[in-house]
């Protein structure tokens, strides 16, 4: 017995020198800190990389769903301080370019008049919560191919008036045919409070990257930054 | 066992276990701080505007949120960065352990198998005091066997529903096993209460049952009283 209780000590000297910078890691919702932080952004770049590389198929389609299925919200979400809207909707364009042959303005009409498509999808926050909603719009591959992007074009940068607010894409995404410039929400128009005029639309990856309130699409070759990508979240946000 | 001339150490845990067993206590515990953290932003199952009746008593209805200590990460972005990224050393180190298991042949002794159910029970008995003496064993009991093999199937479902739910598109097929992108979150959500709870009995047991084990999965040496019959 006498051994019994001289063991147990020396134990918990031992536990206490291993969970002792287990806790500390675990404590005060660190966030790493400028020493780690970087270190961190370095493997979720490794993550984008993986995800666009291996884990991305460029024809896997998202199931789509019934519009029976839709949910009832859809939180509207824009970082202006009031909701964004044009002063005169009838001069908005859409400004295509960078590395393309063909740098394109389209107005609404135009881009009405190419073929459209409709699903409902469901719709994945990178918040955690899921909605079945449905989008009508033009594939991005289609005003792609109107435009003719050059070889070197890796990236699309996408920009609003939102105060700003962008996105940067990797074109494997954007070409994927079920990523579209949605002009339509649950059969009406787009309205303000969903990125009207014309909204990015995707079910291939997280509502963040999906710009609302769109002015211009713009093919590049290096990897542009985004508004919420610049402040730390993943920067592919592929699902 | 008392008067018995104190035993030699016998050797218990090969490097290998001990170092990938204190590896996975650290990386599990940074996995769930930063999945509490990511978890917040959201507190629900279900749709949006669709919450589930699933049993979560960790809902924003009638829950605060987790205390700051038990979060890694300190903001949503934070917590998914951290996230994805212990993700890979806490796979890894389940594979090198499963791989060790498996060329090292130790997965007999601890793999519970249909013939260890009868054991198991006598186990039970013991531990209710239903049972007065300790029922033999080899180097680990039969209900350690079906601990330590549960576990390893708990890394498994919260490895698995994790890719599910980072991927839920290009990973479709695991979602549609596990039910759903909602119910997947779910699963992987309970599989944290799951390991909560393994690692408070674990270590319960460890200091009332058998704290000579505790140096054993240290310095890989063995000196209590229950050494290796396998």
């Amino acid at each position: 017995m006498t051994d019994r209780l001289s063991l147990p000590r020396r134990d918990f000297l031992r536990l206490g020198v291993l969970a002792g910078p287990a806790s500390l890691v675990a404590a005060c919702g660190w966030d790493g800190g400028s020493l780690l932080r970087p270190r961190l952004s370095a493997i979720s770049r490794i993550n984008d990389w993986v995800g666009e590389h291996i884990v991305l198929s460029s024809d896997r389609l998202a199931p789509t769903y019934p519009s029976t299925a839709r949910s009832g919200v859809m939180p509207p979400y824009f970082i202006s301080r009031t909701l964004p809207r044009l002063e005169r909707p009838e001069e908005w364009t859409l400004h295509v370019g960078g590395m393309v042959r063909k740098p394109t303005r389209f107005t609404a009409v135009a881009l009405g008049a190419l073929p459209a498509v409709t699903y409902t999808v469901k719709h994945h926050c990178v918040e955690g919560w899921t909605a079945v909603a449905s989008w009508t719009g033009v594939p991005l591959a289609t005003v792609a191919a109107l435009v003719e992007p050059a070889s070197g074009a890796r990236y699309l940068r996408f920009d609003s008036f939102d105060s700003g607010y962008s996105n940067g894409w990797d074109l494997k995404s954007a070409m994927h045919p079920q990523t579209i410039l949605a002009y339509a929400f649950n059969d009406r128009p787009l309205m303000p409070d969903h990125g009207a005029p014309l909204r990015l639309y995707s079910p291939i990856k997280l509502g963040y990257k999906l710009t609302k309130y769109l002015t211009a699409v713009t093919f590049t070759d290096e990897r542009p930054g985004g508004y919420w990508e610049d402040r730390g979240y993943p920067w592919l946000g592929g699902i | 066992m008392t008067g018995e001339a104190p035993r030699a150490p016998v050797r218990r845990h090969h490097l290998v276990v001990r170092v990938t067993h204190w590896l996975t206590a650290v990386l599990l515990a940074g996995m769930i701080g930063s999945g509490l953290q990511i978890y917040m932003a959201f507190p629900h199952f279900g749709e949006k505007g669709k919450v589930y009746a699933l049993l979560n008593p960790f809902d924003s209805n009638q829950f605060s949120g987790f205390p700051e200590w038990s979060r890694l990460g300190g903001w949503l972005a934070g917590g998914l960065n951290w996230h994805f990224a212990l993700a890979w050393p806490f796979v890894l180190t389940g594979l090198v352990y499963l791989a060790y298991m498996a060329v090292s042949g130790e997965w007999r002794s601890l793999l519970f198998r249909p013939r260890d159910v009868r054991p198991a029970v006598q186990m039970q008995l013991y531990y209710l005091r239903l049972r007065r003496d300790h029922p033999p064993q080899g180097k680990h009991n039969a209900l350690q066997k079906a601990a330590y093999t549960s576990i390893v199937l708990l890394g498994g479902l919260a490895v698995l529903t994790g890719f599910a739910i980072y991927k839920p598109v290009q990973l479709g097929w695991l979602v549609s096993a596990f039910g759903g992108f909602e119910l997947t979150r779910y699963w992987h959500f309970l599989s944290v209460w799951l390991f909560v709870a393994f690692t408070v009995v674990h270590v319960l047991l460890v200091l009332l049952v058998d704290p000579a084990s505790l140096r054993a999965i240290v310095t890989g040496r063995y000196r209590g009283r229950f050494p290796s019959h396998d």
